[in-house]
Parts: structure tokens; sequence; C-alpha cells
């Protein structure tokens, strides 16, 4: 079980920067989800603590010790791959077997023919046969320990990879986007599955992922990466709640957030598709974006109108896409209850309560904003 | 019913062209096997039969056994085929993964000196080579017949291309599990690439096989002949050249490709074509 510590750790790729400074502290027995757009960085984060990758600047720390310049088995992490990198030829025992033999069996006990006589290494063979079994018991692959990873389903594969990440106790897990090569069904059991893992063995995660679904529901906490910087480090609450950034909000939550032009006034007052906010900031005044998430809008009453152009019904509860009157933006509404859609393209009133408002300057930075006494009564704002 | 099973005039004609070309491959080879089963006589006669009218094969193949030492010669061409094609694996692979997998400055460049390498006829480089093991005095030995082939650059650019294949998820897999850069060669990316060095073999031992420029230079004794040598000294220019011997001895030393053939004729066929689909 270990710490990880990244300071000051930059990367470029003939010429282009992928990571521009990364700071981080990763506390032990933590599950952090390394999320954001492909082309982040986020991999090359990951590879650059499993030692696959020279930063060209910063310092690693695992478990307070200097891990730079030291080669990836040494780091004494288990990594698992996006596309499990199973070795085909071998069976799932003989893969799992792999770090083990490596770690314990000398070169000559390690020979092909001659090996396989030696006394001690017959010895070191039942300790790790009795490893794997163990290992394999737990995740509930024993009947596939004989197979090749060619006669495996990708769910199983999956498991045979963690089983091989498992069976060293490493002082990490590093997981490089572990679920993306499963299909939707598998992808939610395959969540809840690595999520126990995780509660059970107690071990650093580490977690990259594109999907912020993944990172929201198994993480203790989410590090948004955008453009080769961490933009943001919460837990999933935080982070969903109370982004720092535009993009943060845009990127967590499905649907996205709906982002609707503002103007500061020089009063601080906001304006948002001509009807004036219950709020006060004190940011200069100037235009502004004003973000909502789709559950906070209520439809059927509200200061705002809109026509319905689409409608989502998933069942369990349905989107409602709305043009807005007068202008040309559209956002999107999350409807609890699915026996009352609205018609489509009829006119549609809707509003949302000020403390749900988050309102980012120009450049995307969040600006803090103060509900009115007013509107405080039912619910005090977490703002 | 000629709606169910229509035959295109354009099928019948890709068979027939097809069938074509394979007799005129199959042609001269059908003429050995005739006329290593001829006695003498009907050789040399003057209609021109197929089938021999006395049968004659196994004399042919007593007498040829009885002029030349062919198991010795067939075991050189084995000894000789397989040092070079271990060798040439043994050199290929390690480059090939470097070229492939590891970045270093000028490794465009050194691959480009692969590809040129290729174009490089060994006849070019066969007067320097041979200057070269008479220097060292290793002429008319079987490390004359075998060094100057074990760097194959068709080989490393074969493997390289394979081996582009290979996910590089799998080498960092390889290099967390401990395993070291040559380990990674030859535990994770050997038993990965086993298609492709299965027709690198093919080419590789049917081309040093068959080869008849290259030992006919560098050897003079006659106990390290290859196949194709042993064959051609069956011509003899005092006595007449004995064509049912010959033929007979000549069918002798393509039997084992051909047999091994028969055998790895699916891996032949993906071999083949790997480099075209991967």
């Amino acid at each position: 079980m270990a710490q990880i510590e990244l300071s000051a750790i930059r990367k470029s790729f003939d010429g282009t920067d992928v990571l521009k400074g990364i700071d981080f502290h990763i506390a032990d027995g933590e599950f952090i989800s390394l999320v954001g757009p492909s082309g982040c960085g986020k991999s090359t984060l990951l590879r650059i603590i499993a030692g696959l990758e020279p930063q060209n600047s910063g310092e690693v720390h695992i478990d307070g010790r200097q891990v730079d310049g030291i080669r990836p088995s040494a780091r004494n992490l288990a990594m698992v791959f996006q596309s499990y990198a199973l070795y085909p030829h071998l069976s799932t025992f003989d893969n799992i077997a792999v770090p083990l033999r490596m770690r314990r069996l000398s070169a000559i006990e390690r020979l092909p023919l001659l090996g396989a006589l030696l006394p001690s290494r017959r010895a070191k063979e039942r300790h790790i046969r009795a490893d794997i079994e163990g290992i394999a018991e737990q995740l509930d692959i024993t009947p596939l320990l004989r197979r090749k990873p060619g006669q495996l389903s990708g769910g199983q594969r999956q498991r045979v990879a963690v089983g091989r990440a498992m069976v060293r106790e490493p002082l990490a897990f590093l997981f490089d986007e572990p679920l993306s090569n499963l299909d939707a069904k598998l992808r939610v059991h395959m969540r809840a599955e690595l999520a126990e893992l995780h509660s059970r063995l107690k071990a650093t995660f580490v977690y990259v992922t594109h999907d912020q679904a993944e990172a929201m529901t198994m993480s203790s906490r989410i590090a948004v990466m955008m453009g080769g910087e961490l933009i943001q480090a919460g837990t999933p609450a935080e982070i969903y709640n109370e982004p720092g950034d535009i993009r943060v909000a845009e990127f967590i939550g499905s649907p996205k957030i709906n982002i609707l032009p503002g103007r500061i006034r020089k009063d601080g007052g906001v304006d948002v598709l001509g009807t004036t906010l219950k709020l006060t900031c004190n940011a200069a005044a100037g235009d502004c974006r004003i973000g909502v998430r789709p559950e906070r809008i209520e439809l059927g009453t509200g200061p705002f109108s809109g026509t319905v152009v689409h409608l989502e019904n998933l069942g369990a509860e349905a989107f409602v896409h709305l043009a807005v009157e007068g202008t040309g933006s559209r956002l999107i509404a999350r409807l609890a209850d699915v026996r009352h859609l609205p018609a489509m393209a009829s006119p549609l009133a809707f509003g949302f309560a000020s403390e749900t408002v988050r309102m980012f300057d120009p450049a995307g930075k969040r600006i803090e904003l103060r509900v009115e006494q007013a509107e405080r009564v039912r619910e005090p704002a977490h703002v | 019913m000629s709606n169910a099973h229509p035959v295109p005039f354009r099928a019948i004609l890709r068979h027939v062209l097809l069938i074509t070309g394979a007799a005129l491959m199959l042609a001269p080879f059908i003429w050995m096997i005739s006329t290593a089963s001829k006695p003498q006589t009907e050789i040399f006669s003057s209609e021109l039969h197929l089938i021999p009218h006395r049968f004659a094969l196994m004399e042919n193949l007593r007498e040829a056994f009885a002029k030349a030492n062919l198991l010795r010669f067939l075991l050189n061409g084995v000894i000789v085929t397989v040092s070079i094609f271990v060798l040439q694996v043994m050199v290929a692979l390690p480059a090939a993964y470097a070229l492939a997998k590891l970045r270093f400055l000028g490794r465009e460049t050194l691959f480009a000196l692969v590809l040129f390498g290729i174009l490089i006829p060994p006849q070019a480089t066969a007067i320097p080579v041979f200057l070269l093991l008479h220097k060292i005095g290793l002429l008319d030995s079987y490390a004359a017949l075998v060094l100057p082939f074990t760097i194959s650059v068709f080989g490393i650019f074969l493997m390289r291309q394979f081996f582009k294949t290979v996910p590089d998820d799998l080498v960092d897999a390889a290099r967390m599990d401990g395993i070291s850069e040559f380990g990674i060669v030859w535990r994770v990316m050997l038993p990965a690439a086993i298609p492709a060095v299965t027709a690198f073999g093919i080419f590789s031992v049917v081309a040093h096989w068959n080869d008849y420029f290259w030992p006919l230079i560098v050897l003079n004794s006659e106990h390290l002949r290859t196949p194709p040598l042993a064959v051609a000294h069956f011509r003899n220019n005092e006595a007449g050249t004995s064509y049912g011997p010959l033929m007979a001895a000549a069918m002798v030393i393509i039997a084992p490709l051909v047999i091994a053939f028969l055998f790895a004729q699916r891996r032949f066929i993906e071999g083949i074509t790997l480099t075209g689909i991967k």
C-alpha cells in the first residue's frame, strides 16, 4: 500500500506539451480516477507513474521514495491495460504466474528445460501454484486457469488481467481504461466488481478513464485533466456540484450541463435570457455563462419559455430538449415522472432555483454567487 | 434450376487460365519424374512419351545412390539450412524488435538502410564476401556456406512489420512484470510471432536448400556439397550425362521440401498472406 506524490511533472512529445506541470498527491488506499477527454494526457501521466515513459522534468515519489529512472518492475506497481495485454501463447495460469516467476525464480531456474529439473524450482512452483489458486478463487476464474486468452470472453480476460496484477501484491494498482473494450452491460457489472475489489484490498488504485460515469461511480476522488493540466480534484460529489471550471462542469454529468449566455450588470445582478436572476456577484460587469444541471430545471413554471424539440424517454426518466424562445439556445431538462411528458413542439414554461446556478466568466473560471435572501427559504444553498 | 446454380462464364474462363498456368508450371516437374522413371534407352529414343514403357525408377534411384553419397549431401543441406535459419532468427528478432518497438535516435535511418539492403542482390556482394572468407581462411567449409547469410535484411524487415502489429500494451505489460528487453524478444515477441517466423523459415530454407550459386563458388571438397551441387555433378562430360539417375537424384533432393510443404501447407499459405492482411 502506498501513497504517490507527483510534483511538477512535465512531458512533451516532438515539441508538443502533453503534460504541463502536474502536482498531485494520491493518499494511501485511495481510489483515484484520472478523467478527461482523449488526448488530455491522463494515460501519459499513468505511464509516467508506472515508469513506462520517462518525464521531461518533475519527480515521482512512491511511498516517499523517489522512483525516477527506476525500472517499471522495480517500482512494484501493477497495471491493467485497456487491451488486457495477456500473453496470447500462455494459459490463464501461466499468464498470472509470469510476474511471480520473474520475481521468485532465478535466471537458471527460469530456463525452459533445465530449470524444470531443479528441485529448488519445484518448491517455488508449488508456492506459486498456491498463490495463483488463491487469486483465482477470489476472482472466480478457477475453471478458466487452463484456457488460453483467445478462448476467454472480454469480461473473463479482464478478470485474468486483474488477477495478474493482484498476484504480486503491488504497492498500487494502475488501470488504463480497463473497461472500455467491454460492452455496456458488462461495463456496469465490472464497475461494481472493481469498486468491491478496492474496498476488499484497501490498496491504492489509480484509474484512468474518459468515461465520467466510471469515475463518478467508483472513485473516492476524481482528478479532472484537460489539455495537459490537472484542473480540479475532489470527491465525485464535489466535482459534480461545485465544478471550478466550465470544462469540468461540461465534462462531468450526462446529459451535459446546460450552459446559457448571461450578463453581469454593474450592480452585480445577473441577466439571463432577458430575465434577472435573484443572485448577485462581485465580478466585474460583462458577459458570463450560466450552468444549470438538467435535473435542476423545473418544467411548467418559471420566468422562461421554450418549445419542445425532442423527447428522450428512457423509461425511468425522460429528457426534454427545449429551444429557448427568442434565442438560439437549446437546453435539456430531466423529467423524473415519465407519465406526464409534454407534447412535441408544444410551448413550455421553465425555471430553476437560484442556488442551482453555477456561473463562469468568459475564460471559464467559476464566479462565486450570492443568493438573495428571499430565495433562501427552502434550502440553504451550498455555494 | 439454372438460377440456383449459375455457372458464370467468367468463372469458367478463370479456371481455364489457372489450369493452363498450373500445367505450364508443373510440366518440367512432371517431365523430371517421367525421365527419372525411364531406362536410358527410352530417354534417348526419338519419340516423346510421358509414361515409360518399362518402369525404371528403382534402378535409377539405386544408381543415383550408388554413384554419389546422396545421404551425406542431404545431411549437408540440412546442416546448412538449419544453421542459417537459426542464426538468422537470432539476429533478425532482436533487430526487428528494436526497429519496431524501441524509440531511439536514428531508428528511421536504420530501417531505411534495412530496406536498402533488400535491394542488393547477393551476387553483387559475392566477390567481396568471397575475398573476406579467403582472408580469414574459411573457404571450403560449412562456415563459408552459413556465415554470409546470417544477417537477413529480408528477415529483419518481415519480422519488424509483424512486430508492429503486436500491441504496445503487451510489451509494457511484460516490462511491468519484470521481463528484460531480451526476455521480451524471446518470451513475448517470439511466441506471438510464430506465424511470421514460420513464413520466414519457409522462405529461408527454400532459398538456401536450393541455392546453387554460393556453394559452387566457395566449395571444393566433395564431402561438403549441398544437394543442388551434388546433382549437378551427375553431369559427366566424358562418359556422357546419365539423365535417368540425374533426374532420380533431383527427385530425391527436392523431396524433403515437397513433403514439408504438404505437411505445412496451411502454415505456408498463412505465412505468405500474413504480410498482406496484417
